[in-house]
């Protein structure tokens, strides 16, 4: 086996660390969670030069090794843990020309774990402008490393960086300034007390609250006489220790960095002038968020098209070329119809990750948080809350991950509990289809047409769904929490396309991958159940029906239908839709839309799935769902199932009810308790059946 | 005087930073005594502030901008 170095990526946020990530792997790169942890883990693999190659580890950023938050514990948890077999042989410190001086205290830290140590000054390009100049060499000497000056932008410096990296055994591993000093007496106390532990180790570990592996723990559990200091004691000194890194960080500057403020040209002040104004600000914010809708709602119904004519001509090829059978009934009825439910949101879930990918990495997202935080916080909200809010129309599973930089804990878990109000993607096929068959088609004042402004009125109701239930929230929730706001206003940059495109390449991925599993498991269990039943009323279907309509003179095709309908209502899966129906009749539903509710609390966009597979089995003729659908009868009341009534109650329904698992696992996971989970499950549907009941009732 | 009086496009310097009420994570950014600090820009009713701390640019709340004291240069 050749010898592979392992390099981790380390940086604050907004110095570029990813796109020199991407520089390094390229497209061999994989991104996965941490084990028992929702933190993303991006990993790859770098040639190097003579043939060694590199597995590079891009780390979640962060502003230094005093961790606040799960992503940031990643971090020092490899950086400490040399078990772990990610460990790295070099740490690789991203930071950016213009914010030196903040990346450097990241920088000493790692130093002072004694892990050979690489400085990446990244976008050089920008020093020009910014009237900057360097002396490598003198800061190299300060700062007692090797320095790749780099520009992503550019594509310069990277194979220096290679260089380095090959050469890692020659860094030196020495600190660049003693941290004890900030109180000697108890440092020395903590080398007696642990001899054979690296210093820094031990002081991160006290200050930090992580788990670093049982031996560290074990060890000091040991030694009971050693007296730690009071919270309060040893925030002071952190304190004190950042003051020291910056007093030594500001003297190595002053040697080896010179910035011409006169030749400094600055187009932050302009944009800021216009993006962040008391009114422009909130037009412009207006107006960005009207095309992301539009994009996602109107262009990307062309591919949308496409796709969904796609699969139902594959479905149909397979019927017709496959020896007919069961198997074959699987695969066209179950298993295709249900993977076309989730490929056809591909072109949605890409144009919205695009968008937001774009405004996160122009730094442009970082001012919208700044205008909204005053107005989010009245609903007990963070102006940070924004971005899951946003994320939400798409999924509420990277939303929920995207509330991780909200400091204040109660308005983070706020945060977490309203979102998946706001319409997913996965509500849309639900929406698209009931708006189709209930809303007539005409134009409202002759341009707007009124299903176009429907689909607009349920998008506002899940927005002031989540704000309505976040101000509750807020009233009823007593606790206190500690409410912090610190967000990096970074420079404005112009996005860089590889970064963007593999942002979207990747989520799509994800989500594709994620909700694809669950679909295709429930389409493939939903055609069992709806092929196969207990007992002679489904096994004698057709003796049963033949003899029953045996004086009607039925065609062979009406009879055959009458067969097949009879066999759906008594198998597995009909039974079950039975046993409900009275729960939901007053709502206006019958038991087959019952079956698509029940199993699209797996995930919402099952419910079309479903009646599709349901509608479809036993079916020979290729016809729409949306025909079919339009076709069936109440059984109650009589006359079209799916009316004005029942359908503005079910659209209400999709609109409040938490029918998602994966939402639900990443809300225990990020609060690390069933409780809420279980109270959004609860609260949520509850008050969709209450909203739905009401609806059908006032307007049957 | 206290760094939620700051106007809009005046500087001061940090001298006291009160660290009970301080996120670490502010003082890491450079929030620390010494250091001159200029408000770029307030949102409506000047919550929250954009500051140019030490070169670094960042929003905080009025709230934790009071806990926060400064001096301004012609005082």
């Amino acid at each position: 086996m050749s010898k592979q170095i392992n390099v981790a990526l380390i940086g604050n946020p907004n110095t570029g660390k990813t796109s020199v990530f991407n520089a390094l792997t390229g497209l061999n790169q994989k991104v996965g969670n941490y084990p028992g942890i929702t933190v993303e883990k991006k990993e790859g693999v770098c040639k190097l030069p003579r043939g060694v190659k590199a597995h590079i580890i891009d780390l979640p950023g962060t502003y230094s090794l005093n961790a606040s938050s799960l992503d940031e514990n990643v971090v020092i948890e490899l950086l400490l843990n040399k078990k772990d077999k990610n460990h790295p042989d070099v740490a690789v410190v991203v930071s950016d020309v213009e914010n030196l001086k903040r990346n450097l205290l990241l920088f000493t830290q790692i130093k002072d774990l004694k892990i050979p140590t690489i400085l990446v000054i990244n976008m050089s390009d920008r020093m020009a402008y910014k009237g900057i100049t360097l002396d490598i060499a003198c800061l190299e000497k300060e700062l007692n490393t090797k320095i790749a000056l780099i520009s992503t932008r550019k594509n310069k410096g990277i194979q220096e960086l290679k260089e380095l990296i090959t050469h890692y055994k020659e860094l030196s591993t020495e600190p660049c300034l003693d941290a004890s000093s900030i109180d000697s007496s108890y440092f020395d106390s903590l080398r007696k007390a642990f001899p054979n532990q690296l210093l820094y180790k031990l002081w991160l570990v006290i200050t930090q609250d992580v788990n670093f592996g049982k031996t560290d723990r074990q060890t000091f559990e040991a030694v009971e006489d050693f007296k730690t200091k009071s919270t309060a004691d040893l925030k002071r000194l952190q304190q004190k220790e950042t003051i020291k890194r910056y007093q030594f960080i500001n003297e190595t500057l002053k040697k080896g960095q010179t910035i011409d403020l006169k030749t400094a040209k600055d187009l932050r002040i302009k944009l800021d002038r216009i993006l962040t104004h008391k009114v422009w600000g909130y037009v412009i914010f207006g107006i960005i968020l009207l095309t992301i809708f539009q994009a996602i709602y109107d262009w990307s119904s062309i591919p949308m098209d496409f796709i969904d004519g796609s699969f139902a001509s594959l479905s149909e090829w397979i019927k017709n070329t496959l020896p007919p059978g069961a198997f074959t009934n699987l695969l066209a009825e179950g298993i295709i119809s249900g993977l076309g439910g989730v490929v056809i949101f591909i072109p949605q879930i890409a144009f919205l990750f695009l968008f937001i990918s774009i405004l996160e990495e122009s730094g442009y997202m970082s001012r919208v948080v700044f205008l909204m935080d005053r107005i989010m916080r009245r609903f007990g909200l963070s102006g940070k809350s924004v971005v899951p809010l946003i994320s939400g129309t798409a999924c509420a599973i990277p939303a929920i991950m995207a509330t991780r930089n909200i400091e204040s804990w109660k308005e983070r878990l706020i945060t977490i509990l309203v979102t998946p109000f706001t319409t997913c993607a996965a509500r849309l096929p639900v929406y698209l289809i009931i708006i189709a068959l209930v809303i007539p088609e005409g134009r409202f004042l002759g341009f707007i047409s009124y299903q176009a402004l429907t689909l607009m009125l349920l998008y506002l109701i899940g927005f002031g769904a989540a704000v309505g239930s976040a101000w509750l929230l807020n009233k009823v929730m007593k606790f206190k929490s500690k409410s912090f706001f610190v967000v990096e206003m970074p420079n404005y940059k112009m996005p860089l396309f590889k970064n963007v495109a593999l942002t979207v390449l990747e989520k799509t991925k994800a989500f594709v991958f994620g909700a694809g599993k669950i679909i295709l498991a429930i389409s493939i269990v939903l055609w069992f159940l709806a092929s196969y039943g207990p007992g002679d009323k489904f096994n004698n279907a057709e003796s049963i029906v033949t003899e029953k309509f045996a004086s009607e003179n039925l065609s062979k095709d009406e009879l055959n239908q009458k067969i097949e309908s009879h066999k759906l209502e008594h198998s597995f899966i009909g039974i079950a839709g039975h046993a409900i129906e009275p729960a939901i009749s007053p709502l206006g539903y019958d038991w087959k839309i019952g079956i698509a509710i029940v199993s699209s609390f797996a995930a919402r966009e099952v419910f079309v799935g479903t009646l599709a597979t349901i509608y479809s089995v036993g079916s020979d003729e290729e016809e729409t769902i949306k025909n079919r659908m339009a076709g069936e009868v109440n059984p109650i009341l009589g006359g079209p199932l799916f009316n004005f009534a029942s359908g503005i109650s079910l659209l209400l329904f999709y609109a409040f009810a938490m029918q998602c698992m994966s939402t639900l696992a990443i809300v225990r996971k990020e609060t690390n308790s069933w409780k809420w989970p279980v109270y959004q499950l609860v609260i949520m549907s509850t008050f969709a059946y209450i909203v739905a009941l009401a609806a059908f009732q006032i307007l049957k | 005087m206290t760094l939620a009086e700051l106007k809009r496009g005046q500087q001061g310097i940090i001298t006291d930073v009160s660290s009970i009420h301080i996120p670490l994570k502010l003082l890491e950014m450079g929030c620390l005594p010494g250091n001159t600090v200029e408000l770029v820009q307030v949102a409506p009713f000047a919550d929250p502030m954009y500051l140019n701390i030490n070169g670094s640019h960042l929003a905080i709340r009025k709230e934790t901008a009071s806990h926060i004291l400064i001096e301004t240069a012609h005082e």
